[in-house]
């Protein structure tokens, strides 16, 4: 008799998952279609990393990589990327908790460190194009310029979309739909993280090695 | 009782569970994820800097580094585990690694492959013109 007291206990206290029957919640079924998106852009992604290691050493007489790359600022880039990217997850876990001003102030620390990221690929570009290293200089050149400009113009995406969302938690508040938006920024962000892990490594530090 | 836990991927919004104890569980799984990442990326610039190790074998150990990376940033940012509700993303993953590999390698296999077989432009200068 106490089993089934115990059974529909369980019942109460099941989450809504995929091993029961029924449709999966919407949480998880929109960070699914966002996430085959992402894939799908780490599949491009994929595309400018091939070009860019077929042509690194392409440089027809002009500067390479070890020439041009500065390992400071690229640590640095990675450490503001890599703090946003913890920041943006401390954004989640207030959304979560429905504290609005831990999320003002989270999505705000983010914000900045994208920004200061943004303002330092900004700078090493101008430096490189002054030092006449410009995209049409060589093959390498263009495919660095690519590549990373690809890296870089998504996290001024990712700002603009930041932005936004704040705008959407201040005027809706923090409904359904600006939670589930506010998930899918934090995975987009997780993953221009991922993709900057590959970019540091193969650009900047093999690059400077060979 | 039954553990029904499993269910949720760590950091993932809590349903039914108290609020307090997983904003803390939450927060601990972000800090480990940071930890773990600023460990491996000083790691790499320390390896790429390095004269201790064998210079040959250091493009490979950062790609090591890089993959253990993306594994931290997969599994403790973006909450990528082996629950039920997760069983597509995981799927989709490995498919889009895979198209990663194919591209990245296929591409490198290909190129230095026709690279080998190019005559250098000194030799196909020098060839001898047929009418």
């Amino acid at each position: 008799m106490n089993i089934g007291v115990a059974v529909d206990d369980v019942h109460q206290r099941a989450l809504p998952s995929a091993n029961e029957s029924g449709p999966a919640p919407k949480r998880v079924v929109v960070a699914y279609g966002f996430w085959i998106f992402l894939l799908s852009d780490i599949v491009m992604f994929s595309a400018l990393f091939a070009a860019y290691a077929v042509l690194v050493r392409a440089t027809a007489g002009g500067p390479a990589g070890a020439a041009l790359f500065n390992q400071g600022s690229a640590a640095i880039e990675t450490a503001c990327l890599l703090a946003s990217s913890y920041t943006c997850g401390l954004m989640s876990l207030a959304a979560n908790e429905r504290r609005r001003a831990n999320i003002y102030l989270f999505a705000f620390v983010t914000f900045v460190l994208g920004a200061a990221f943004l303002g330092l690929e900004i700078r090493e570009f101008a430096a490189m194009i002054d030092r006449g290293a410009t995209p049409q200089r060589s093959a390498f050149l263009s495919a660095f310029f690519t590549l990373v400009g690809c890296h870089g113009l998504h996290v001024a995406a990712g700002l603009v979309w930041l932005a936004v969302m704040m705008a959407q938690v201040a005027i809706k508040g923090i409904r359904g739909t600006v939670e589930r938006r506010l998930l899918c920024f934090a995975l987009f962000w997780h993953a221009l993280d991922i993709i900057w892990v590959w970019l540091f490594t193969v650009v900047y530090l093999m690059g400077v090695r060979s | 009782m039954t553990d029904t836990r499993f269910d949720r991927a760590p950091g993932d919004r809590p349903i039914l569970t108290g609020l307090e104890e997983e904003a803390s569980s939450g927060l601990l799984v972000y800090t480990i994820g940071l930890a773990l990442a600023i460990i491996l990326t000083i790691t790499s610039f320390w390896v790429a800097n390095t004269s201790l190790l064998w210079g040959p074998g250091i493009p490979l150990g950062l790609a090591v580094l890089a993959v253990a990376q993306m594994g931290v940033h997969l599994v403790f940012f973006l909450h990528i585990t082996t629950g039920p509700d997760n069983t597509n993303n995981v799927l989709a993953l490995a498919f889009g690694v895979l198209i990663v590999i194919l591209v990245v390698a296929g591409s490198l296999w290909i190129m230095t492959n026709l690279n080998d077989n190019m005559m250098p432009p000194g030799e196909l200068m020098s060839l001898p013109m047929r009418p």
